[in-house]
């Protein structure tokens, strides 16, 4: 098996996912069982082959700066679970 | 007139608009009442906007009465739901935007609707496009038209049964492996995928942003090139659209193909692939030759590695778009009591399992000591896979293939083996990692009455010569011209 049940935790944590013990076990075994199909991929001689993370010829694409009118603020916040005074609430990020 | 409206095709209904025969409110309507008819049974549709679609309709006939002629004028088509809609619910199949509007609508949309589209809603998908079936839709599945047991293919399942069901005259879908193609193929419609950069992807929800392009659902080939016309071309909001020249896609449909080159890459036609299918698509290709195209093998020597490609670049790709999803500017939220558990609990609560496996699967491939093993070497060979692409291009102006190796399998068939699952799409992946363009088009049933599906590709921004051998195809044959057999109940 590629992956332990603690390698599991650790990228659930990287992903900031909660997950529970019995998905834990199934992820450990089904990513397991798809990374052992992508061994696959070893064989190929990728020896001074270039990467292609993106296929378009295009680079660097400017426009021009003109300010142009945003979302309004009632509007932008409208999906907000939860929100004050014209912003996002969220929890403190750090303890007093 | 025995045929009713909601059958008409998009070409077909525009001709009979300008004749004055019928008003877009009327089409309109009659799209509306196959919806109720059949949507029970079916159930392609997340939302029904049926008095937007009515209000729109009217505008449209108001449009045409001023004497303006636009492109789809009046014509009701349904939209997949990852795709924003300003001011209509945009859930992406999941329960994480149960209750998203978003503030703006997608460019592609936006175009048709200036166009004069009229919305009939948004159809059902696999939740933020993830999946061959559309099962992993966090509300309920589609079925498939033709055999309501069977899955309509995803992830634009939603669309093509919708399509297929003619409950829309056409329909938007997304593709990043094969998601317009497949369902298109399992459900006996047209879908064509365009090249990447050829449609914005500005208002498509994320999933794969190497891979992912807006594509068209549509009952014959003329109708999806229509569709293609309206909504491609550059856009400010994408850098990634291309600065190429726009074209009227119907041009392209010239009904000869003699001379053309269509290449058959043997390594698609290989044990596993359902004979029926296999029969099918060489008889295709036989049609095409006898039409005076030039059929010769070819080898895209690379394609058994593309589907493991795939799931490591998608899926990285797919654990940072969805990082977004925080609980905190828009989405489900948890209500935890710390910044952290929020984003854990609202995450974990508000995606399903097929998502939540995939983020897993791509943080994991870019996570420190594993990177250059699996993203890097998957980028790696997908170079070469685009390099098979190109080679093949300069021997051949087409390729042909079957879309999928099966017809439409069962519902719960493949759930619990999600390898199995991604093997649906082991024929269409390639071309999304090479980022050129391909189209399904009907070629056929299995014994058991279900639709099966020729693929042709062709090179980036080849969209034309596409259009142009799937219509000669098609206007060769009748599968086109064959309706999945719903009956109505009273």
């Amino acid at each position: 098996m590629h992956l332990t049940i603690d390698e599991v935790r650790h990228v659930a944590e990287l992903a900031r996912l909660h997950l529970t013990e019995e998905e834990i076990e199934r992820y450990a075994q089904q990513l397991s069982a798809i990374l052992d199909y992508a061994e696959r991929l070893q064989e190929v001689d990728t020896s001074g082959v270039p990467p292609t993370p993106y296929v378009l010829p295009l680079q660097n694409v400017m426009a021009e700066d003109i300010p142009q009118p945003s979302l309004p603020n009632e509007v932008a916040l409208a999906n907000a679970p939860d929100k004050a005074n014209g912003f996002f609430r969220v929890r403190a990020v750090f303890e007093e | 007139m025995s045929q009713a409206l909601y059958e008409l095709t998009i070409h077909e209904a525009l001709e009979g608009m300008r004749r004055g025969e019928f008003s877009a409110v009327e089409l309109t309507r009659s799209l509306l009442e196959r919806i109720e008819q059949v949507e029970g049974r079916i159930k392609a549709y997340l939302t029904v906007t049926a008095d937007l679609a009515l209000e729109q309709a009217a505008k449209a006939d108001a449009r045409r009465r001023a004497g303006e002629e636009a492109a789809l004028l009046g014509i009701p088509m349904a939209v997949k739901d990852v795709l924003c809609t300003a001011g209509v619910r945009t859930t992406c199949g999941s329960r994480i935007l149960e209750n998203f509007i978003p503030p703006y609508t997608a460019t592609a949309v936006q175009r048709l609707l200036d166009a004069g589209m009229v919305l009939l809603g948004k159809t059902n998908t696999d939740e933020f496009a993830m999946g061959s079936s559309t099962e992993n839709s966090a509300y309920f599945p589609t079925r498939n038209p033709w055999a309501l047991d069977r899955v309509p293919g995803g992830s634009s399942g939603g669309s093509a049964a919708a399509v297929a069901a003619q409950e829309a005259m056409a329909a938007l879908g997304t593709d990043t492996g094969g998601s317009v193609r497949l369902p298109a193929s399992f459900c006996g419609v047209v879908g064509l995928k365009p090249s990447y950069g050829r449609v914005s992807r500005y208002g498509l929800v994320a999933y794969g942003s190497s891979l992912d392009q807006i594509g068209v659902l549509a009952r014959d080939v003329r109708d999806a090139a229509l569709v293609l016309t309206v909504m491609a071309g550059p856009d400010p909001h994408d850098s990634t659209s291309m600065p190429a020249p726009t074209l009227d896609y119907q041009a392209a449909l010239t009904g000869d193909v003699r001379g053309l080159r269509i290449g058959l890459p043997e390594e698609y036609f290989i044990a596993g692939v359902q004979p029926e299918v296999e029969a099918a698509v060489r008889r295709a290709i036989d049609v095409l030759a006898d039409l005076g195209a030039d059929v010769r093998p070819i080898s895209l020597p690379n394609t058994d590695k593309a589907l493991p490609v795939y799931y490591l670049v998608a899926t990285a790709e797919a654990s940072a778009n969805l990082a977004r999803f925080d609980g905190v500017r828009y989405g489900y939220s948890a209500g935890a009591d710390s910044i952290l558990e929020n984003y854990r609990q609202s995450r974990g609560r508000g995606f399903g399992a097929e998502v939540k496996r995939r983020i897993m699967l791509g943080t994991y491939a870019l996570s420190a000591g594993y990177y250059d093993a699996y993203y890097l070497k998957a980028q790696q060979v997908r170079t070469l896979i685009k390099q098979d692409f190109e080679r093949a291009f300069e021997q051949v102006d087409v390729i042909a293939s079957p879309v999928a190796p099966t017809t439409a399998f069962r519902l719960g068939e493949k759930t619990d083996d999600p390898l199995a699952m991604y093997l649906s799409d082991v024929f269409t992946i390639t071309l999304n990692l090479a980022g050129m363009c391909g189209i399904s088009v009907p070629c056929g049933f299995d014994r058991q009455g279900l639709p099966i599906g020729l693929q042709l590709m062709g090179p980036h921004l080849g969209e034309e010569i596409v259009l142009r051998v799937a219509h000669a195809y098609e206007q060769a044959t009748e599968w086109h011209r064959q309706h999945a057999p719903l009956s109505i109940k009273a």
